[in-house]
């Protein structure tokens, strides 16, 4: 069935269902997932919550941001959707501290969610000892793609830490291959950056300068090597990249281009729709003196509502995103790992397999930089990377100034 | 002012007959006036004081009505990427609006000569101004890409060592959206300025040529002063396109390489939305809107305000 035929009958069911059953709980769910992937993914959810008989009114708004601004603007103003996505961390601490969003502790009590979830993914939600959103995944935001064959043509192995990156790309490039691919917008490169921090900095320094926003550890030796390094890795990027979306960078590395890309693991679904299998024709891995994997995702919230039929409704969805195999479904289509450690995830790819594997182990559980801090302080962070990663006669006592001035003027 | 006379029109029955008429066939006016008059007072004007309050608090995701003074404005004249973007839209700004006015005069001009197939022409150069600015930024962007565009293909034809690599230059980003301005606003400024030729007086032509005149002359010391208001029209509708840049920017660059080519609007609209800090974003909405009312200003007063104070 064309993606066309399959929309439409999906639409027609969700119509009928909708005009036979006034019983059924309608819930209108806001969410920025629109990519072809993305919304393969959500449709997992949507079909799950009408076969538990609800009815379930799709909300899809394009670019995550604009979605957030809708939703948000909606539910101050005193007409929410039933269920509306955000980013796990910070996005939606205002929406708690002003009682617009509801808690879900019964239902993490009755589910045990403080057990089954990874301890990162669990604080972020929780706020007062209360979970205020369901966590529905784990993505991982530091992977290193690689592609097989150059490297196997470059003869060398896929790197373990910073250094051997910077050597493997020098024979790379030697070889006639862009070495890193890398979208060269702001966010992506300070995504890089993040991934040298944790990698070579560790867990620690990583969370001293995003979460506490320690100058001390801005100004540490280990925040300076990791500086050098990422400022090293200017030389691996092609003059094409300033300016290139993502995707087209992860393309690079699928036509053989490129020999190297990080990313979040929702890039594989570049590599899936390109016909390519992780293992085979890429390989996925976690580069640094130990392997720590930066984690954020998505969870649901939901406006508060005095309306029962929402309540009964959002208490379904609730039961609804967090069942094993809605959980296995899902994030095998949305390329992240179940937020639901206990799920057999045997049948998921390699990379997947690898991501929980390590994931296991708490010390591996690294917050993601929108759990640590807020927007604002990750934004201006953004400007001192994008203007160092940039400029390359930028030293990277320069960039520490930029850091700590971020750190002391950022709200 | 439309307001004003609704209850004149009430209070007045007492007035000699002829002013009640005229307020009688006034009112139906002002009434329909009203809610127009209402959405500029509550919308605009009521949204501009709400954004010049909110940048004197401390608000991040909602708006919150505390006082904490200037600290926004001092936070805002301290970061580098507000500086660059000021930096930069004053470049784009003088860039774009005088290179549209005299590539617009220009083909103008060319056009007016009578040439053939001028509609041709028209269309060809009026059509960028149909694209949006994000399908001109995104077209450009391909053109400009180092790797894409001009570059690659001037190096396929066997110039091994031509360079163009402004998109992705630091120094020179911001005069390649200078450049995708110019596509797409010449050809309006073209439009009018054009109008404005095909209108003056033929008499006029025939006297510069008795006289002796030479063309490009005629074009500059006669013409062009006759255009004054077609000038003026095109520099206000360039001028709104330069303080509203933004997509232009978003679809082409992304602000960057780093912060290259940032501009007020972006920063706004960043703060504003992705980064949850309502207060610093509107203190930059706020210093937009000083320095536009600042360049303003003088017009307005040479305009509409000495006139009037002046004797008769």
């Amino acid at each position: 069935m064309s993606l066309k035929t399959r929309v439409s009958a999906y639409t027609l069911a969700v119509a009928l269902i909708a005009s036979t059953g006034a019983l059924a709980q309608k819930a209108e769910v806001l969410h920025w997932w629109t990519s072809a992937g993305e919304s393969a993914s959500v449709k997992v959810f949507a079909d799950q919550y009408t076969k538990a008989g609800g009815t379930w009114v799709d909300n899809a708004i394009a670019g995550g941001a604009n979605a957030r601004a809708a939703g948000i603007n909606r539910i101050v103003g005193g007409n929410p959707p039933a269920m509306m996505q955000f980013n796990t961390g910070k996005q939606f601490d205002e929406l708690v501290t002003n009682d617009l969003v509801r808690d879900v502790e019964n239902k993490a009590k009755a589910g045990k969610w403080r057990e089954i979830m990874p301890k990162p993914i669990v604080e972020a939600t929780v706020r007062d000892g209360k979970f205020f959103a369901v966590p529905i995944n784990i993505h991982g935001q530091n992977w290193l793609f690689y592609n097989t064959k150059l490297f196997k043509d470059a003869g060398v192995e896929p790197p373990k830490t910073f250094p051997e990156l910077i050597a493997a790309g020098e024979k790379l490039k030697a070889n006639g291959v862009i070495p890193l691919a890398l979208g060269g917008q702001p966010n992506w490169e300070h995504n890089l950056f993040r991934a040298v921090l944790v990698g070579n900095g560790g867990a620690d320094l990583f969370r001293k300068v995003y979460g506490s926003r320690d100058q001390k550890a801005a100004k540490s030796p280990e925040f300076k090597e990791a500086t050098e390094l990422f400022g090293k890795m200017r030389a691996l990027v092609d003059p094409g990249s300033p300016g290139r979306n993502w995707n087209d960078a992860a393309a690079l590395v699928i036509t053989n281009k490129a020999a190297m890309h990080f990313n979040g693991d929702w890039a594989k679904g570049e590599f899936t729709a390109a016909g390519q299998t992780a293992g085979n024709e890429y390989g996925c891995t976690i580069v640094g003196k130990e392997p720590r994997i930066v984690i954020g995702g998505d969870v649901f919230v939901f406006p508060t509502t005095k309306d029962k039929d929402q309540l009964a409704a959002q208490d379904k969805l609730a039961d609804v995103l967090l069942d094993p195999t809605t959980q296995l479904e899902f994030n095998k289509k949305k390329g992240s790992i179940p937020v639901r450690l206990d799920v057999d995830v045997s049948s998921m790819d390699v990379c997947a397999q690898k991501s929980a594997a390590v994931l296991k182990d708490p010390a591996n559980q690294v917050e993601a930089m929108e759990l640590l801090s807020t927007p604002n302080f990750s934004g201006a962070m953004q400007d001192a990377v994008t203007q160092f990663w940039n400029n390359p006669n930028m030293s990277a006592d320069a960039f520490v100034e930029k850091v700590v001035a971020a750190m002391q003027s950022a709200s | 002012m439309a307001i004003v006379s609704i209850p004149n029109a009430v209070a007045t029955s007492e007035r000699p007959a002829k002013s009640r008429r005229i307020n009688r066939t006034r009112l139906p006016a002002a009434l329909a006036l009203l809610p127009t008059a209402l959405i500029v007072l509550v919308v605009y004007i009521g949204c501009m004081l709400w954004t010049v309050r909110l940048s004197f608090t401390s608000s991040t995701l909602l708006p919150k009505l505390d006082w904490v003074g200037f600290a926004q404005y001092s936070r805002l004249f301290m970061n580098d990427r507000f500086l660059v973007s000021a930096e930069n839209i004053l470049i784009f700004g003088v860039l774009f609006i005088s290179g549209c006015l005299i590539l617009g005069f220009l083909l103008a001009v060319f056009i007016d000569q009578n040439v053939r197939a001028e509609g041709v022409f028209r269309t060809i150069f009026l059509y960028p101004y149909s694209m949006s600015f994000v399908v001109t930024g995104v077209a450009w962007q391909w053109f400009l890409n180092p790797g894409l565009g001009l570059e690659k293909l001037v190096r396929d034809m066997g110039f091994e060592s031509f360079t163009f690599d402004w998109l992705v230059n630091q120094q020179m980003a911001i005069y390649t959206i200078v450049i995708a301005g110019l596509w797409h606003g010449a050809g309006l400024t073209m439009a009018i300025l054009l109008a404005g030729l095909r209108g003056v007086d033929a008499e006029l032509w025939k006297a510069s040529r008795i006289d002796g005149i030479p063309v490009w002359r005629v074009y500059l010391s006669i013409v062009l002063p006759l255009l004054r208001p077609m000038v003026v029209t095109a520099t206000v509708l360039l001028a709104v396109g330069v303080v509203k840049l933004y997509d232009l920017v978003v679809a082409m660059t992304l602000g960057g390489p780093g912060i290259a080519t940032e501009v007020p609007a972006k920063f706004v609209m960043d703060h504003l939305f992705e980064r949850n800090n309502i207060a610093l974003g509107t203190a930059a909405a706020t210093v937009m809107l000083i320095t536009v009312v600042a360049i303003l200003a003088p017009w307005v007063y040479a305009k509409y305000i000495r006139p009037q104070g002046r004797p008769a």
